[in-house]
């Protein structure tokens, strides 16, 4: 979708602002959500491609005005709803008030450390042969789905080469919608700024993306 | 690098970063949100508050750049090592005990005397918390993602950082599931520096793009 976290090439954030000594969080609340949104994810009700198009769907106003962990809050609340965990008035007033819905797993302090360092890969096995070598030119799809993707608004129509393939893997678009895991080959392409940015491009700059191979064609 | 951070458990007013300032009350409302949030998932039986106990302390005290920077020293230290890494990035981190969460799919990138590589993510926040830990909130905030794939130069000003003019710059853009590392240059004068002191030279922002490799004091 053409949502606010689509930010490449947009203007008027200003400045940067690193901060050498800035602390992980800023809150205790911020603590509690990454908690919270890590645990909750071990339920095995939704993926990381749900989770981030459920970020992507706050409105852009209200996307933009919020802190991260303010974000992942709101989108934890969306999906707690969607799959049956918490209601609305549930959340709001903190106090159990209907039976949730059965979670897959529930996450114990004594398995933390053996799932954060096993993590979720999500390359998959995949019996076509890639449609794309390194050196191949490719012309990215123009689209405008409503629908989740990863191919960002700034890289759309435009022309690269292909650098590398890097394997076959879980395909968002589908799968943030329940439609199935749907592996595709995924290729890094490589654009000059000039094709990206137009008149006034650095010169000495080349962008590169990570694409699934239906983002492609050849040209 | 981020060893202060007992001392900031409740202080988000000394740290008024981008949009974060003059929000006081916002955060106010964030923490009555989130307690009713957990509390009723507690109640629920669905939440192991011990659980998000021991996710927060592996994100603030175990995991985190020096995962990275042990890796980049031993790359400057160990040429089979280093074209491992180049060949199979995520095995070779494996190798030192670094895998999980948001490291599953790990590239190496180079940097060359011509060439400087910078990461980003421009549809949300990806980053390899396997070797870098979580990310800064500059990652995750409007502008950088905004301008690192348009205006690198301007950027890394920022963060002070003047490249040469003819120096290239390669922005990886994290689209998918492949988590980037970037190898910094080693500085020269470190001949006869052990890893570990390496390792010392070797900054989170070094290994965004947003900084080169320091020099030994």
């Amino acid at each position: 979708m053409n949502g606010p976290h689509d930010l490449g090439g947009q203007m008027g954030f200003g400045l940067v602002a690193p901060d050498s000594n800035e602390p992980y969080f800023h809150a205790d609340w911020e603590r509690r959500v990454l908690g919270l949104t890590l645990s909750c994810g071990a339920f095995g009700a939704w993926n990381i491609d749900e989770s981030r198009h459920a970020r992507e769907n706050i409105p852009p106003a209200s996307y933009l005005a919020a802190s991260y962990y303010e974000i992942w809050t709101r989108a934890l609340e969306v999906l707690l709803e969607r799959h049956g965990f918490a209601t609305s008035a549930e959340i709001a007033s903190g106090t159990k008030q209907v039976e949730p819905a059965v979670p897959k797993r529930i996450l114990k302090a004594e398995t933390v450390a053996g799932v954060l360092s096993k993590g979720g890969p999500c390359d998959r096995p995949l019996e076509t042969r890639p449609a794309f070598a390194a050196g191949d030119r490719v012309r990215t799809k123009n689209f405008n789905p409503e629908t989740h993707t990863r191919l960002p608004r700034y890289a759309r129509a435009k022309t690269g080469v292909v650098e590398a393939v890097q394997g076959a893997f879980v395909f968002p678009d589908d799968n943030a919608h329940g439609k199935g895991e749907n592996p595709q080959w995924v290729y890094t392409v490589v654009f000059d700024a000039a094709e990206i940015w137009g008149e006034g491009a650095d010169p000495t700059l080349t962008v590169s993306i990570d694409a699934w191979e239906s983002y492609l064609e050849r040209l | 690098m981020h060893d202060d951070h007992e001392t900031d458990h409740h202080d988000h007013h000394g740290h008024a970063h981008g949009h974060f300032h003059d929000h006081d009350n916002r955060y106010t409302d964030m923490q009555a949100r989130v307690r009713a949030l957990e509390t009723v998932l507690v109640e629920k039986g669905l939440i192991d508050p011990k659980a998000v106990d021991a996710i927060v302390e592996t994100y603030e005290t175990k995991i985190g750049p020096k995962n990275g920077a042990r890796v980049v020293a031993k790359a400057w230290s160990d040429p089979v090592f280093a074209d491992w890494l180049k060949a199979d990035a995520t095995a070779a981190i494996a190798s030192l005990g670094y895998t999980g969460r948001q490291g599953e799919h790990m590239r190496a990138v180079f940097n060359t005397p011509g060439t400087h590589n910078l990461i980003v993510c421009t549809l949300c926040s990806c980053y390899p918390w396997a070797v870098l830990g979580l990310p800064p909130t500059w990652y995750k905030a409007p502008a950088y993602r905004s301008r690192a794939v348009i205006d690198p130069r301007g950027v890394l000003a920022e963060f002070g950082l003047a490249l040469p003019q003819e120096t290239k710059i390669r922005v990886w853009d994290s689209t998918a599931e492949l988590r980037y590392l970037v190898i910094p240059e080693r500085p020269d004068g470190t001949d006869g520096l052990d890893e570990q002191a390496l390792a010392a030279l070797v900054s989170r922002d070094a290994m965004i793009g947003t900084a080169i490799a320091g020099v030994p004091s």
